[in-house]
């Protein structure tokens, strides 16, 4: 069952890459669902993984440096809320600036306060999390198959792991089944009715835009302190552009964002481990153009030619109450 | 709101505001320098000196200059339809294709003056075709251009990789980069125009690239406000309702103006490969595409807003390289803070204090308060 072995490293290191991608596709959602466009992401989650870096290092406790994350991701979040919400600025321009200031300051701030070339020092076991063997997965390792599976696949995974696949149904639950769930996405479809009905849309939108800024938050969190040990500069790498494309892939639905998430993240389990693997038929790929087709697909499906994206009506629009 | 709508006369207008919305960006950026452990005034004169301390360091600032002139006024045209073009950083860098192979092909033939205006074209058009696609896609299939030109800086990041890699590299060698152009694909130097006013440029890539600039920013300025295009143009990005209304084909305008875009940022290539490495080499761009954007929204997407913006930016490249190295601590990296914080009040918050200095410039002065009035009456 040597092919059988591969598959389950694959799909392991499939799921590992995919977590930070649908924890921070799931931010953007919830934002955008909400009609306030996102592309801060990458800033929030890069951020996040500092401040979680940061913390997790000096308490030696990967709790406060979850909690540093957090705080971090939704000060950052309120801040891009204040301009697009409040003061009705632009919400790309918002996001871009973000993303600059963030990617800057952990450099600046890092190296001032570790003096290790932008990185935080490496967490030791205590500040990281750990990986979760579920009951009995060293006991049916080597059951054919099934046993292969559970140990392999589904065992052995960061808590934050996880946490990013619960979130998911529960994301769906809270967006379709409750009614701060269907107020926010009335909000970003026609906010003028959601004002009519007595409902402050400010608020709403206030409170979509922290529930992103949570998400990302662990998002950036399992970054340095489940993927990797510290953090180390610019380690979302592009993430966060991933995750804005898986959420556009999905059409901005919380099931078909783990699939998407599931098809990134494999995409690039699979040019790590096959750089340079010649296919039958087509020959070798250039590992260059597997990284490049996230975002070629989100392309092609932006465009129409795969079904059609349609992003929520009053996505991008800030709103006023009266002219 | 009871903020008052009277227009701003235009010194408050285009002075005024972006110089506060300035202030405050590096207000903030001076407590990251306090919090970093250095005085942010010290930093300051740094910067200041090391922009423009000697002739050799405002060559310098002047090459940033010139490569933040063209990436701003592509953000800037888009910026009048009502488009925004976050990928010049990407187009910069496919344009650097039309540069690299004009030179590689007549660098030993030709003489610069020939394979210059060629690779201008060269640049203009690979530039062109990559926003070109976004463009197309968004005004024939509805996709949008802001997440289309994301995409299209990762995959032209992709593409250039395999390129360098795969075609320009020449044999052997190990660096991703093209061979080293011959006298043909070097850009000459303006001493002459630094000697004017006595200063010596020594080694500074103060190149010829910087009068194209000039001359793109003035023939954007003849365009977006001379020119029959150049009103379609605005009248899209005031009003796409209008626009169509008055018959004009939106879908032409939007391919248009992102190829615009698109070739103005492309023809920032010119400046690093032609001028300054006289090769191409990977990531030349260096984040010259996003820094339009700052220098878009800064300028007001005007030309004679833009150059004074670009030099901003420019000072902060050459003087930020001069902070790290009188104070480590605080690296090129700054600069990234400055442009994010410039783009975050300049463009997101432009509007944070536009009603404070309206009631304060309107109560300064005794003419606008009485037109403010009889509109209120």
């Amino acid at each position: 069952m040597d092919f059988f072995q591969v598959f389950i490293e694959l799909a392991q290191s499939t799921v590992r890459l995919s977590t930070p991608l649908i924890l921070a596709a799931l931010a953007g959602l919830f934002t955008e669902r909400a009609g306030v466009f996102d592309i801060g992401l990458e800033g929030k989650m890069l951020g996040a993984a500092f401040a979680a870096g940061c913390v997790a290092y000096i308490t030696q406790s990967v709790y406060m440096g979850l909690l540093a994350a957090i705080l971090v991701s939704v000060l950052l979040s309120l801040v891009h809320g204040y301009a697009s919400i409040t003061q009705r600025g632009s919400q790309i321009v918002s996001g871009v600036a973000i993303n600059f200031v963030v990617a800057g300051s952990t450099v600046i701030l890092g190296e001032a306060w570790f003096r290790q070339g932008g990185r935080t020092p490496a967490l030791s076991e205590s500040g990281r999390f750990g990986a979760i063997q579920l009951p009995f997965a060293d006991a049916v390792r080597d059951v054919p198959i099934l046993g292969q599976i559970y140990s392999g696949l589904l065992s052995g995974h960061s808590p934050l792991t996880y946490l990013a696949f619960l979130m998911v149904p529960a994301s769906w639950w809270i967006l379709y089944r409750t009614r701060f769930g269907l107020r926010l996405r009335a909000v970003g479809e026609n906010p003028g009715a959601v004002d009519t009905a007595g409902i402050s849309v400010i608020w709403l939108r206030y409170r979509a835009v922290i529930c992103c800024g949570i998400l990302c938050g662990i998002a950036g969190a399992y970054l340095s302190l489940s993927a990797g040990a510290g953090f180390t500069k610019g380690m979302t790498a592009g993430k966060g552009y991933i995750a804005l494309a898986a959420l556009i892939f999905a059409k901005w639905r919380p099931k078909n964002i783990l699939f998407a998430c599931l098809l990134f993240g494999f995409l690039d389990a699979f040019a790590i481990r096959y750089q340079g693997f010649a296919f039958p038929l087509i020959g070798k790929v250039p590992v260059q153009l597997m990284q490049a087709l996230p975002y070629i697909l989100t392309v092609i499906l932006l465009a129409g030619f795969i079904g059609k994206a349609i992003p929520p009506k009053a996505g991008g629009v800030p709103y006023v109450k009266e002219r | 709101m009871s903020v008052p709508h009277a227009k701003l006369p235009a010194w408050a207008e285009y002075g005024l505001i972006p110089l506060v919305n300035l202030a405050v960006a590096f207000l903030i950026s001076g407590l990251v320098v306090l919090i970093v452990g250095e005085s942010p005034l010290e930093a300051a004169y740094h910067m200041i000196n090391g922009a423009f301390g000697r002739g050799e360091y405002i060559g310098f600032t002047l090459y940033y200059t010139t490569t933040f002139i063209f990436t701003g006024l592509a953000v800037a045209v888009a910026f009048h339809a009502g488009l925004f073009n976050i990928g010049g950083e990407g187009q910069a860098y496919v344009g650097g294709i039309g540069v690299a192979l004009a030179c590689l092909a007549l660098d030993r033939t030709l003489p610069w003056y020939l394979v210059f205006p060629i690779a201008i074209l060269g640049a203009a058009f690979f530039g062109a075709l990559w926003a070109m696609i976004p463009g197309w896609l968004q005004a024939k299939r509805g996709s949008h251009i802001v997440i289309t030109t994301i995409m299209f800086n990762f995959i032209a990041a992709s593409l250039m990789n395999y390129l360098l890699n795969k075609v320009f590299k020449p044999l052997g060698s190990m660096s991703l980069e093209t061979r080293t152009f011959e006298a043909g694909g070097q850009l000459p130097k303006l001493d002459w125009l630094m000697s004017i006013f006595g200063l010596s440029v020594g080694n500074a890539p103060f190149n010829i690239s910087f009068l194209l600039a000039l001359v793109a920013a003035f023939g954007v300025w003849v365009l977006i406000w001379r020119t029959k295009l150049g009103y379609e143009m605005r009248t899209m990005g005031h009003s796409p309702a209008a626009a169509r209304y008055a018959g004009i084909k939106e879908a032409k305008i939007i391919v248009i103006t992102m190829m615009i875009s698109g070739g103005l940022a492309g023809m920032m290539a010119l400046n690093p490969i032609m001028g300054e490495q006289f090769r191409m080499q990977l990531e030349f761009v260096q984040g010259a595409g996003f820094v339009g954007i700052a220098v878009a929204l800064m300028g007001r997407s005007h030309p004679a807003g833009i150059i004074p913006a670009a030099l901003l930016f420019g000072m902060l490249y050459q003087g930020g390289a001069e902070i790290s190295f009188e104070m480590p601590s605080i690296s090129r990296d700054m600069i990234v803070i400055i442009q994010g914080l410039v783009i975050l009040f300049a463009g997101a918050l432009e509007h944070m204090f536009r009603p404070a200095i309206t009631r304060l410039v309107i109560g300064l002065s005794p003419k606008t308060r009485d037109v403010a009035a009889t509109k209120g009456a």
